[in-house]
């Protein structure tokens, strides 16, 4: 009996190691990825430019730090609604610490953060504590988070001007300043070190394991000990701070906290997150998948854009590649079954 | 007896580099009740869902009533009138009894435009009377009890007209009357010329209601017998193929002692009423009752699952405040849920995780975790408990129940909690890796782990059991030593109602 438990042992995992769950997925996103700059590329001589890449990179950078952030939320099982105005509300915060109470810049980016996780917190508890379900708790906050932007703010965008150095936050170049032409925008920086963080903590922090526990069965989770509510309303909080982070790079790259804009953001985050193979149903996904989604997205808007596709197409092309992206994972999903 | 409805012969099927069936066989005569047994992973299942559609078979041939047949999807099955009823009941719930019947083929009246309620009730009503059923069409599923829904199960399945059916582990969730109901029912349908196939682990029932047996180990065909022709001894032997782990009854160990858990009026609604209990170092407490009588409910809330109304539980002598499941682990209690699916373990994730869940701050430092700790911890696991496994790296979906219930057993070890509480042990795992369990319990006892062990096999509680609690309607009524304990006693505890305690 053991004997033939151990011949079938060793060979099976040795192959199954590449067909990790979410690799062909990921491989997937990623070449097509590829296989969309291959296509633009040919298409428009303008498109493969240094230029060009960085200003896909730029505009991936506000919507790709709001995805890491619902990545976490999403692989709960959960889904954060408030990511758009939450990004909003926090850029209007940290304009507010800067630019009327005077506090120095890092005052202002702290006030931002701070801001991003405590709608985080609070959704947390409403989710965990409340038990109100994530889409309404976190529409709830939606709500809540564009209405405050707009009373503190007044309802008119809040300036930088008196800030120096605050656009360079996410336009400035500290690779540009260190290998000369290499001028790659700091937000672009600030997006792969906050996918690299975000994947460790996925990967390799006891808050990552739990959320995979949490959202691959969160009953056997509770009942194996695991404090289900704490951990949800870190996870929640965890989202606020990418949300955080997020705001801070859209308001330095306006120069001013915009409070009307910002709905639709948390849209387009989520179609990130999924376009990048993490399951709305929680329990699997990953930061890499995330962070290619985010990319697919803009290659695809800029690249149409290039092509001379109006506007309004792009949009529905978004969309058919979101249909496509999620059927492709129901085919893989059904065959690994 | 009549003729072969159901022939399949030479079946093959491979899954991923497993050779799951070696040229299997199977025949299915109308009018028989034909038992199909072998440990989890012999091959049962898989057999079944190949006649069934669910799966396609690599090679080999299906005859259905003389002719060969192909059975590409579920819906062929049904149309062929071959149906399965699974261990999961496949119920609306929020349906009455005639919806869930008529679902998907409703009657209709004004030309397709309206439902036809009436008639749809008419006919389930025949249906059920067919039956000697005595249950109401339009009672709501959610309302019935699991027996009656599995009923209304079986009358789908006859309305649908099926020759043949298939009955996975239906006794599982059945307390002994209604056991009886459902043998009832499966004698009518035999005498009607049905074929049935009858998959269970327990023998008893084999013996009594079955025709044949036929035998699988290790996706291999053994041999079919006539169930009259021959013994449990030999069924099983054939089964497992090796020797099984016998003991006459418990033995106390030295380490039985003091009292590490008390709990003191524990009362809950209606489920909980006035419970109270002792538990001592070194004992497996058996709790026995029918189903329904409040022992799952008194260890989730010994384990702060479910919130108590009132009571209170002292651990070595402490008073304790168990809120919520991670108070009870902090205290050393660990739970294990009758339904590992859904409560025990996480099924799509690793052996590994599956170990470490409950302990993961000790794996982690500053919130890094240690990645080849947590490996080395569970492969010391698997290899304490005998877990069968190609490595930890192995998702818990594919891994067999016993295996499984293994992983739960050495979360709780790895996490050194030493009050455990099983719920259903043995449930859904084969009678083989059943005696591994059961020594697996009577070590920990002997290591000094307090064990609460809740069963409704009255021969596990027997036999492993050094005291045994006697549950009826949220009440404990008995509370007794295990020295020459009988069946009988602990049923006459189990159905003393509140008027007889009371008289």
């Amino acid at each position: 009996m053991k004997k033939t438990s151990l011949a079938l042992g060793a060979a099976p995992t040795r192959q199954l190691s590449i067909f990790k769950p979410g690799w062909l997925q990921q491989f997937l996103a990623f070449g097509s990825l590829i296989a969309l700059v291959v296509i633009f590329s040919f298409a428009s001589e303008n498109f493969f430019k240094f230029s060009n890449i960085v200003g896909i990179l730029l505009s991936t950078a506000v919507t790709g730090v709001l995805a890491l952030g619902a990545t976490f939320v999403i692989i709960t099982g959960g889904i954060d609604l408030s990511v758009g105005t939450v990004m909003t509300l926090s850029a209007v915060m940290t304009g507010v610490s800067i630019s009327f109470w005077g506090t120095p810049i890092w005052v202002g980016l702290l006030v931002g953060v701070m801001t991003g996780a405590l709608c985080g917190l609070v959704s947390g508890y409403a989710v965990s504590k409340l038990n109100i379900p994530p889409f309404i708790a976190t529409l709830a906050m939606m709500m809540i988070a564009k209405g405050l932007a707009l009373v503190i703010s007044g309802t008119k965008p809040v300036y930088f001007t008196d800030a120096k150095g605050f656009t360079d936050i996410a336009l400035g170049s500290l690779l540009g300043d260190i290998i000369p032409g290499f001028t790659i925008p700091n937000a672009v920086l600030i997006f792969f070190a906050a996918a690299i963080i975000g994947s460790i903590v996925l990967t390799r922090t006891l808050v990552g394991r739990y959320n995979f526990a949490i959202g691959s069965n969160e009953e056997a989770a509770r009942l194996s000990g695991v404090n289900v509510n704490f951990w949800k309303i870190v996870i929640y909080t965890i989202a606020g701070v990418f949300t955080g982070i997020a705001g801070i790079l859209i308001a330095s790259r306006l120069n001013s906290a915009q409070p009307a804009l910002g709905q639709g953001y948390e849209l387009e985050a989520i179609a990130a997150v999924v376009i990048g193979g993490t399951s709305l149903s929680g329990g699997k996904g990953t930061i890499i998948g995330t962070v290619i989604g985010a990319l697919i997205m803009s290659v695809l808007t800029n690249g149409l854009r290039i092509l001379s596709v109006p506007q309004e197409w792009q949009t529905v092309v978004v969309g058919f590649v979101i249909f496509l992206a999620v059927y492709a994972d129901i085919l893989r999903r059904k065959k690994g079954a | 007896m009549n003729e072969a409805l159901v022939t399949m012969t030479g079946i093959e099927k491979h899954f991923a580099g497993v050779h799951a069936l070696k040229g299997c066989r199977f025949e299915l005569r109308s009018g028989e009740v034909h038992a199909l047994v072998g440990e989890n992973g012999a091959g049962k299942s898989t057999m079944m869902k190949i006649l069934t559609g669910v799966y396609q078979k690599d090679e080999g041939e299906i005859a259905y009533k003389g002719g060969p047949v192909q059975i590409a999807d579920t819906k062929a099955a049904q149309k062929l009138g071959i149906t399965m009823i699974h261990q999961e009941l496949n119920l609306a719930p929020d349906l009455t009894v005639a919806q869930n019947i008529f679902i998907g083929r409703e009657p209709r009246s004004f030309g397709g435009l309206f439902l036809n309620d009436k008639e749809m009730n008419r006919q389930t009503s025949k249906l059920l009377a067919q039956m000697n059923l005595d249950i109401e069409p339009t009672a709501l599923v959610s309302d019935l009890t699991v027996a009656k829904q599995q009923m209304v199960e079986i009358v789908k399945a006859i309305s649908y007209e099926s020759q043949a059916l298939i009955m996975d582990e239906p006794t599982a969730a059945l307390s002994d009357n209604e056991i009886e109901e459902l043998f009832a029912t499966i004698e009518k349908l035999r005498a009607e010329g049905v074929g049935i196939v009858y998959i269970s682990h327990r023998m008893a029932e084999l013996q009594r209601i079955s025709d044949r047996i036929t035998v699988m180990r290790d996706g291999a065909y053994i041999d079919t017998v006539l169930t009259r022709e021959t013994t449990v001894e030999r069924i099983i032997s054939m089964m497992v193929g090796r020797e099984l782990y016998h003991v006459e009854g418990p033995q106390l160990a030295d380490s039985y002692g003091e009292v590490v858990l008390e709990a003191r009026g524990l009362n809950r609604g209606r489920t909980i009423k006035d419970v109270s209990f002792k538990l001592r170092k070194g004992e497996i407490l058996g709790m026995a009752g029918l189903i329904g009588a409040g022992r799952t409910e008194v260890a989730r809330a010994i384990f702060g699952a479910d919130s108590l109304d009132s009571g209170e539980i002292l651990i070595r002598g402490k008073r304790v405040r168990i809120g919520a499941p991670h108070d009870a682990v902090r205290e050393g209690i660990g739970y294990l849920s009758e339904d590992r699916k859904r409560y025990g373990c996480l099924v799509d994730m690793d052996v590994k995780t599956n170990v470490a869940i409950a302990s993961l701050g000790r794996f982690a430092r500053f919130s890094w975790m240690s990645g080849s700790r947590i490996e080395r911890v569970s492969e010391d696991v698997v290899e304490r408990l005998k877990v069968k496994t190609p490595s930890v790296h192995q998702r818990l979906k594919n891994l067999s129940g016993g295996n499984q219930q293994k992983v739960i057993i050495g979360k709780w070890l790895t996490r050194d909690c030493d009050i455990l509480i099983f719920d259903e042990p043995t449930r859904g795992i084969d009678i083989g890796a059943k005696s591994e369990i059961y020594k697996l319990l009577d070590s920990l006892a002997a290591q000094g782990k307090s064990i609460i062990m809740i069963s409704s096999e009255l021969p596990e509680v027997l036999r492993l059991s050094h005291r045994v609690l006697v549950m009826c309607e949220g009440r404990v009524t008995a509370d007794l030593m295990n020295d020459g304990l009988t069946q009988e006693t602990i049923m006459h505890y189990a159905t003393q109602r509140e008027e007889a305690l009371h008289a």
